[in-house]
């Protein structure tokens, strides 16, 4: 089963990752999690995304298109990347998601991934 | 509503708050012992709580909260029975109840049937993964939103296990009842194996402290205390007592007051709660009187011989290793050939450590974080910098806890390379 780990972030999370002097321990953090997560055989692709405030959203109404600023949600915390991962059960996931570094400063949602989109499209490309 | 209306109100609200705290184990015991349906005694229950909830602040708390609860939930049993038109076999037993319960409104002289709960929901019939989460929904009501979180499995599907494990009991007519003495101790295996669950098993130190143990630990205790008052001759259920108590008293020391974590050899012994510790030696001592080793009391001796250091000043790591060997022969684990090596690792080296964690099944430990960080520490000690490093990142990888991942990112800067 596929399972895909959303990652949400606050802006200050967001920040964190250009600041020198924490970057070193966010960084580590999320490079070890990554390694566990290629050493388990269990990773199928995903990347950090970059700030939300970088985000444009694009909607077509009434054959016009609308594009504006910033994300889609007015939320504070935001998408900041995403995970598949490939994994017998939704236990299991969780236990992933709960190892994950957002899940102690931040929100980890687990979905599956449904079953009707074939799932190795995706995948062609994320191992680079 | 008035302001004495809403002071009635809120006391009335907390007694039934307090009684379902207190009793709701011992009410799902007695009705479901009888019915032999432990989620139609735990609905009854449910409804009796609701009712509560009205007419308790109406016509104030009952002198007996209990035996009141235990009346409504089998009256609405009995309507059940009736409402169905089936007369089920259950329905004389009710009948048979409200006489003897009529008879002893004292609730201290009603049977405590839990331990009965305890053996069915531990059921070898029952898929021992459901053994925990169902013992912390009948005994102590917990909730699936509580259960999933402390066992960090989604309420959804957690909620749908307890409902399959509950069909199950009512159809296979699993009996409520106490198991002959020459079966107990295989049956009271389960039992414990899914209390020490509840406790959860990530003691050792190198794995770190865990938010979902602190919830469950003084749980897991009070269901051990359950089984101690009813079966106090098994040295198994004292053994497993005295661990719990002797892990759950240096929980305090586990953090400093920043917040860090404290590895158990770093730990102050002033920290720890010697009444706890107090008790544990008791129930450890009463243990080896019986004469009959066993998996939890050897690991509660482990746990002793640690604490000793609060009087000795020091660890005596050659006891402590002796007594993973006898683990290992008795019950090998993963997690128990882990602390094996860190054991002997601390009496014949760091060599000798690495050796013992080179023989165990590599597949087992890819994602076992214990592993890792006793590895990393061995390597550390040996001065291999770089594959110390290596480790550290595994072990922070698959760490849960944002203070042991702290601490071991400390530790893994601090390395100097070669």
């Amino acid at each position: 089963m596929l399972y895909a780990l959303l990652i949400y972030e606050n802006p200050e999370d967001f920040a964190r990752r250009e600041s020198s002097i924490e970057s070193e321990a966010y960084a580590g953090a999320w490079r070890a999690y990554h390694r566990a997560l290629l050493d388990a055989g269990i990773f199928v692709g995903g990347k950090p995304l970059d700030a939300p405030e970088t985000a444009t959203t694009v909607r077509l109404r009434d054959s016009k298109r609308e594009i504006q600023d910033g994300p889609y949600a007015n939320t504070k915390e935001q998408l900041g990347g995403f995970t598949l991962l490939e994994l017998p059960s939704l236990d299991a996931a969780l236990e992933w998601a709960a190892r994950c570094p957002a899940a102690s400063y931040g929100t980890v949602e687990v979905r599956p991934i449904a079953v009707e989109i074939e799932p190795r499209v995706t995948v062609a490309n994320s191992n680079s | 509503m008035s302001p004495l209306q809403t002071r009635t109100h809120e006391s009335a609200h907390r007694a039934v708050e307090a009684v379902a705290r207190e009793s709701y184990g011992r009410l799902v015991a007695l009705l479901a012992t009888r019915t032999r349906d432990i989620a139609g005694a735990e609905d009854a229950l449910a409804d009796a709580l609701v009712a509560a909830l009205t007419v308790w602040p109406r016509d104030g708390i009952p002198n007996n909260p209990q035996a009141w609860l235990l009346t409504a939930a089998r009256n609405r049993l009995l309507d059940h029975a009736r409402h169905q038109q089936v007369h089920e076999h259950s329905t004389p037993t009710l009948r048979l109840m409200t006489r003897e319960f009529d008879e002893t409104t004292d609730p201290d002289r009603w049977p405590d049937e839990r331990l009965k709960l305890l053996f069915v929901c531990a059921h070898p019939a029952i898929d021992p993964n459901i053994h925990t989460p169902l013992m912390l929904q009948t005994v102590l009501g917990l909730d699936a939103v509580a259960i999933g979180r402390a066992l960090l499995v989604a309420p959804k599907t957690i909620g749908q296990r307890l409902v399959r494990a509950k069909t199950k009991i009512r159809q296979a007519r699993i009996a409520f009842e106490i198991p002959t003495p020459d079966q107990i101790s295989e049956r009271l295996e389960p039992v414990l194996n899914a209390i020490y669950a509840a406790f959860g098993n990530s003691w050792e130190d190198s794995s770190g402290a865990d938010q979902r143990v602190t919830e469950l630990g003084q749980e897991a205790i009070w269901l051990a205390r359950v089984l101690r008052e009813q079966i106090p001759d098994d040295p198994e259920v004292r053994g497993l007592l005295a661990l719990m108590l002797y892990c759950e008293a240096r929980r305090p020391a586990r953090r400093s007051a920043e917040g860090r974590f404290v590895p158990l050899s770093e730990q102050n012994p002033k920290d720890w709660r010697m009444p706890m510790i107090e008790e544990a030696e008791g129930e450890l001592t009463a243990a080896f009187q019986m004469r009959r080793p066993g998996r939890y009391q050897i690991e509660a001796s482990i746990q002793s011989v640690h604490v000793e250091r609060a009087q000795t000043g020091r660890t005596d790591s050659a006891a402590i290793a002796d007594f993973y060997d006898q683990l290992m022969q008795l019950a090998p684990s993963i997690g128990g050939a882990v602390a094996h090596a860190a054991a002997h690792a601390e009496v014949r080296g760091p060599e000798v450590g690495l050796t013992l964690l080179d023989q165990i099944d590599s597949q087992a430990v890819i994602s076992y974080q214990p592993y890792w960080a006793v590895r990393a520490h061995l390597l550390r000690q040996l001065s291999r910098p770089h594959a110390a490093a290596e480790a550290y990142d595994r072990a922070i990888g698959l760490s849960e806890d944002s203070a042991v991942r702290a601490f071991l990112t400390e530790r893994r800067n601090r390395l100097t390379p070669q």
